[in-house]
């Protein structure tokens, strides 16, 4: 547990660097970025391509504060789930916010 | 000198300046990675390679042109759905500049790093992503060969036994039996033959309510069980019984001629008799030698690299991925992080360890859907549960969460076929 939160710390300031190239070279740097963990997996639900009919709100490329605070209300329970709940739960603050910078980079709608 | 080759094709240079090498330069430096199987692991895992390293010629060989999906086959079984909500092509897979072979994999030599093909071509990699899913373990279950399947379908692939099931709960007689036969772990799809037993008991109730539903089970214990359990007291009484393993459930032999289920304490002649079989890795996994004597297949859990064969990934349902069930939701989880290591590989970095999640929803009845969600990471060389994360739905939820839980269930179907095959 602590080796790969170590390992993850690490990660948000390169991601942060990232977010600051963007204007410039968005593609190569979202297709170069590495997803923290756990990053993934999220698309398994909140749909990456435009074209998903789905009540589950899409989450790439939305503002990293957001996706924290959202993420941090689910933990705590103080916002009421279905399954975020559960899952939020598995993700330390660190992991979350490494998570919420990836998504931001990612294009919302290219797959 | 596979180290040589790749040091000098990818060594420290970015992505950007890769990008700006002539094309021909370009097409030479380009590392090899081989996906066998296109189903949620294996076409999700060859798509996101794809997109994460520009540099590789990834070759997806899937045999099936159209992929059937297994999860809401269910649904199908119980006429709640047509199966062309069930088919995917390649055409997306293609499209993203993945070569697509149908074709089936006859032997993998892992010392030259050599896949052959039925066709007669043979296929070098760099990396070689095996997502083979499961088969049938034919004759396991005394009297179930592959000839038995007609009269005593499966179903656990999707596709004809799918529909054949279908069609024999519809040419049965009101007041009939079905049985359902519950394979030990490990199995594709730990809730999937409580979601069948509900929906086959949802079909009888609103069309052949005089019949009965046996379900009977070679475990004491099934996820989402104590769900599962009283939605069937609240919407199946006296319809669907379920027999577990200490109540005799085990089924130990079929006689296919009779369809009778024999169990160490009765026979059981079903009108409609549905045999969940014991399964293992799909069987190119035996071949490539990375399945053990289990049948299923021992990885790492940074990397998903078998522990049997050096440059040989593993994914999906025959893969051993400790705490995570095999379901499509963790197969494509698996594939997106594998891609990432692989992409990682290749270009000589150390991959970091990873977290995975599952959800995987179930439906009792089509307005009652129930959840079960995990987090996992590697903990002394497996995948073990996040502690303090996961678990199922609440036990005392009202009828406007299980119906929101139904709708979502819908809604991950379209998700990760699209996550998928595009």
């Amino acid at each position: 547990m602590s080796g790969s939160a170590r390992s993850v710390a690490t990660r948000p300031t390169a991601s942060r660097a990232v977010t600051l190239l963007l204007p410039l070279v968005f593609s190569v740097a979202a297709a170069a970025a590495e997803p923290p963990a756990g990053a993934s997996s999220c698309t398994g639900c909140h749909a990456a391509s435009a074209k998903v009919d789905t009540p589950v709100p899409r989450i790439l490329g939305r503002q990293p504060a957001e996706i924290v605070a959202v993420m941090q209300a689910f933990r705590s329970g103080e916002r009421p789930s279905t399954v975020m709940g559960r899952i939020a739960k598995g993700f330390s603050e660190d992991e979350i916010r490494a998570i919420a910078v990836w998504l931001a980079t990612q294009p919302a709608a290219e797959r | 000198m596979q180290k040589t080759r790749r040091a000098f094709l990818c060594g420290s240079a970015a992505a950007a300046s890769a990008a700006l090498l002539p094309a021909p330069a370009l097409a030479q430096a380009k590392a090899r990675v081989v996906v066998l199987g296109g189903g949620f692991a294996g076409a999700a895992c060859a798509r996101e390679l794809q997109r994460a390293e520009l540099r590789a010629a990834v070759t997806l060989v899937e045999e099936n042109p159209i992929f059937t999906a297994c999860p809401f086959s269910n649904s199908v079984i119980a006429g709640l759905r047509e199966m062309a909500a069930q088919r995917f092509g390649y055409d997306a897979v293609r499209a993203a500049g993945i070569a697509v072979l149908h074709d089936r994999a006859l032997a993998v030599d892992p010392q030259r790093r050599l896949v052959s093909l039925s066709g007669g071509s043979a296929l070098g990699y760099d990396r070689l992503v095996l997502a083979p899913g499961i088969d049938i373990r034919w004759g396991a279950l005394s009297g179930y060969d592959e000839a038995a399947a007609e009269p005593m379908p499966h179903a656990w692939k999707a596709g004809e036994q799918t529909l054949l099931l279908r069609r024999q709960l519809e040419a049965m007689a009101d007041g009939g039996t079905v049985v359902i036969s519950a394979p030990a772990n490990p199995f594709r799809c730990p809730p999937g033959p409580y979601e069948r037993a509900s929906l086959i008991a949802y079909y009888l109730k609103m069309k052949k309510p005089r019949s009965k539903l046996i379900v009977l089970d070679a475990k004491d214990s099934f996820s989402k069980q104590r769900l599962f359990q009283a939605a069937w007291q609240q919407l199946y009484t006296g319809l669907l019984e379920w027999v577990s393993l200490s109540n005799g459930g085990k089924v130990t032999s079929v006689d296919p001629a009779t369809r009778t289920l024999v169990t160490d304490f009765a026979s059981y002649k079903a009108d409609v008799a549905n045999v969940i079989p014991p399964q293992r890795a799909g069987h190119i996994a035996e071949i490539a030698g990375v399945a053990d004597q289990t049948g299923w297949c021992p990885i790492d859990p940074v990397t998903f690299e078998s522990r049997l064969q050096l440059g040989i990934h593993v994914i999906g349902d025959a893969a051993i991925a400790g705490a995570m069930p095999k379901s499509a939701f963790a197969a494509n989880a698996q594939a997106k992080v594998c891609a990432a290591v692989v992409a990682a590989l290749l270009r000589d970095e150390t991959p970091s360890p990873p977290k995975l999640i599952n959800t995987c929803y179930s439906l009792v009845a089509p307005d009652y859907g129930i959840s079960i969600a995990g987090v996992y990471h590697p903990v002394n060389g497996q995948l073990a549960d996040v502690e303090g994360a996961g678990g199922v739905s609440p036990a005392d939820a009202p009828p406007d969460f299980r119906a929101l839980e139904a709708r979502y269930a819908e809604a991950w179907f379209r998700t990760i076929t699209a996550e998928s095959f595009g």
